[in-house]
């Protein structure tokens, strides 16, 4: 039997894969490799003919410099993402890219980057450096542990739910303990690590809404995470 | 205060220090809070001036390498050998070569030191050659990102006197020059062949790593195979064997000769540089060797991606026992998303003995994604290590550490075989 199969698109890894984003794209194709799927990963790059078919799409971090190499070309396939994103596609977003999916972000020299759009939220330049690790906890992935590091504080807009409440750390920013935020199955955060290792959770969500929404019915097949809950355990001990 | 009482103050403290079993830093900081201009006077004596060395990966062993081919060249070198690169580790290290009027016998000081320190020392003192290695991931936690970093190297580049020496590989670093106008460039790079082991963080990730055509070099590393180097040093090739190991190590050789030939200039003898460079062992934990139950152990310091894909691509793991240890220590980094960004693949064959530290789970976790066998996993470094140990007695054995891991690992180590002191 052939095995079905699933894409997933990384968005800019040559100018945005700062912090271990990476190792999202990694926990990905494994274990939809584990779980019985042929993932068929494409890397997105400025220029890139955007792929047609697209069951998870993932984007990181960068420096400022990076995210504006890729501004322009994001500005330019900003309505084929959205239009993913209304069709209920999952996609997580980590810090960089999660503050272009918003509607803009002000540099702190009064430059301001346009967004996408796909979440409602903003993000400010400043001169506080957010970081360290983080603990945040929501009611459908329970906790979830990290590393923040970002000086960009982001606020929710009227339509923004958050993704998740801080338990420990900052969050999208240093006042109102809401980290990050989602519409529909986008997800944007400031959570690196990487995220997806630890938090499988977080990782088979991506996984299972693509596939159902793909082939209807989820593997049956099993994950062994005794090694993920211990260095979760680890992590959520560790001083900020 | 006067100089002279300054230097007997410092030196009683150093030797207090010592006496208590301190750190190397402290009678320096002492120093520098009673006399800020004690470094200043000291070394503004110097004949030849000040060198500075810095960048994210191979200060400790370039500075090594600089200060064994000055020497050979007949120079009286003072430096800050305790690898304490932050300035009043300088201080420290001075106070312990001085005299008591505060004079220092030396022609030339050659300094490793820290991107963010340096910054602040050459403001005090602008240095006569800087060397600027590279620009990675390190710490970002400490610098928040690259970018922060490099505008550090350009400010230690533009308060060189006389001439800056960078690295042509390292995009980041090669831009420098461009900013340069008074100070001579020299620079050193890698043949195209040897291009590919060294991709850049920029180059990690995406598919196609294309490098633009590129300047002209002083010193290129042409060749690099078992443990003979071939140099091209004014369009000759030179060819030597080394006691260096690690291709990292090596490359960072080419920068030394770049180094002291933007020193000597014509002076330079290449037969004394290469004999030199031949002789140097590696810093301590870059790649050291020690020997336990007549096996040898290595031990290498990773702190950074690329440092750790260099490592895993310098060494063979075949026939080898291997250990990882990571710790999260503040001097570690305590993020641990740049193990996400270092291919263990190399390692699957032969798996992983033990996996120890603070974040043994993290690795773990890490190598499970790779499909990289584990023997042990112990979080405790001491009981992990004797594990390790007892259950590879007949092996050779290697060690990946961070840095606070590789200090605990020596420790203990030297209670079972010698392991070189450092002062």
């Amino acid at each position: 039997m052939t095995k079905q199969i699933i894409t997933v698109v990384q968005l800019y890894p040559k100018d945005m894969n700062i912090y271990g984003d990476y190792g999202n794209l990694l926990v990905l194709q494994r274990r939809l490799e584990w779980y019985g799927y042929e993932p068929n990963i494409i890397h997105y790059n400025v220029g890139d003919t955007f792929p047609k078919d697209v069951d998870i799409v993932i984007g990181g971090g960068g420096q400022d410099s990076g995210q504006e190499v890729i501004h322009q070309d994001l500005i330019k396939i900003g309505p084929k993402l959205k239009a993913l994103a209304d069709n209920d596609v999952p996609m997580l977003m980590v810090c960089g890219l999660y503050q272009l999916f918003g509607n803009f972000f002000k540099t702190l020299s009064g430059k301001t980057l346009t967004g996408i759009s796909i979440l409602d939220v903003e993000t400010l330049g400043t001169h506080e450096r957010l970081i360290g690790n983080i603990v945040i906890s929501s009611d459908e992935f329970g906790d979830i542990v990290g590393y923040e590091n970002h000086s960009g504080q982001t606020f929710l807009g009227k339509n923004a739910e958050p993704f998740a409440t801080v338990i420990k750390g900052a969050g999208n920013n240093s006042k109102d303990g809401h980290e990050g935020a989602r519409y529909k199955n986008v997800i944007g955060t400031y959570l690196h690590g990487s995220i997806l290792p630890k938090n499988p959770r977080l990782a088979d969500f991506l996984i299972h809404t693509a596939v159902e929404k793909k082939y209807g019915e989820f593997s049956t097949d099993l994950v062994d995470d005794l090694l993920a809950d211990l260095a979760r355990e680890t992590a959520s001990e560790r001083p900020r | 205060m006067p100089h002279s009482f300054v230097v007997i103050l410092g030196k009683a403290v150093r030797y207090a220090a010592r006496l208590r079993g301190g750190g190397s830093a402290l009678p320096g900081l002492f120093v520098e809070r009673i006399s800020p201009d004690f470094i200043k006077q000291t070394l503004g004596q110097l004949p030849r001036g000040v060198v500075i060395i810095s960048g994210t990966n191979g200060k400790t062993t370039t500075t090594k390498m600089v200060v064994a081919l000055l020497e050979a060249h007949g120079l009286k070198v003072f430096t800050n050998r305790t690898g304490s690169n932050f300035s009043r580790g300088v201080a420290a290290a001075l106070l312990g070569d001085i005299d008591m009027k505060g004079q220092l016998d030396a022609d030339i000081a050659v300094l490793e030191l820290d991107e963010a320190h340096a910054v602040h020392f050459v403001q005090t003192i602008p240095p006569r050659y800087s060397l600027l290695l590279n620009v990675m991931r390190d710490q970002l936690d400490r610098f928040g990102e690259i970018d922060a970093t490099a505008k550090m190297l350009e400010k230690i580049a533009v308060a060189t006197t006389d001439t800056v020496v960078l690295n042509r590989e390292d995009s980041r670093v090669l831009a420098i020059k461009d900013l340069l106008a008074d100070q001579k460039i020299e620079l050193f790079g890698l043949s195209d062949a040897l291009l590919a082991d060294f991709p850049s963080d920029d180059d990690m990730h995406s598919e196609t790593i294309t490098k633009a055509k590129r300047p002209p070099a002083t010193v290129i590393l042409k060749k690099y195979s078992g443990n003979e180097a071939t140099y091209e040093l004014g369009g000759k090739e030179f060819s030597t064997t080394l006691k260096l190991n690690g291709v990292y190590n090596v490359f960072n050789s080419a920068a030394a000769i770049a180094l002291t030939h933007a020193v000597l200039g014509n002076e330079t003898k290449g037969d004394i540089v290469l004999s030199t460079i031949a002789e140097v062992t590696p810093a301590f934990g870059r790649g050291e060797e020690l020997t336990v139950g007549g096996q040898p152990l290595e031990l290498v310091l990773v702190k950074n991606p690329s440092g750790f894909r260099l490592g895993l691509k310098s060494f063979s793991p075949i026939g080898y026992a291997t250990m990882i240890a990571i710790n999260d220590n503040y001097a570690d980094g305590r993020d641990m998303s740049w193990l996400w960004d270092v291919d263990f693949e190399s390692l699957s064959e032969e798996g992983v003995a033990e996996v120890a530290g603070i974040r043994a789970y993290d690795m773990a976790l890490r190598l499970q994604y790779d499909e990289v066998t584990i023997g042990h996993i112990e979080k405790d470094l001491v009981t992990a290590l004797r594990q390790f140990i007892d259950t590879n007695k007949d092996k050779p054995k290697r060690i990946y550490c961070t840095y606070t891991a590789m200090l605990a690992l020596r420790r203990e180590l030297s209670k079972i075989t010698k392991v070189e002191v450092i002062s």
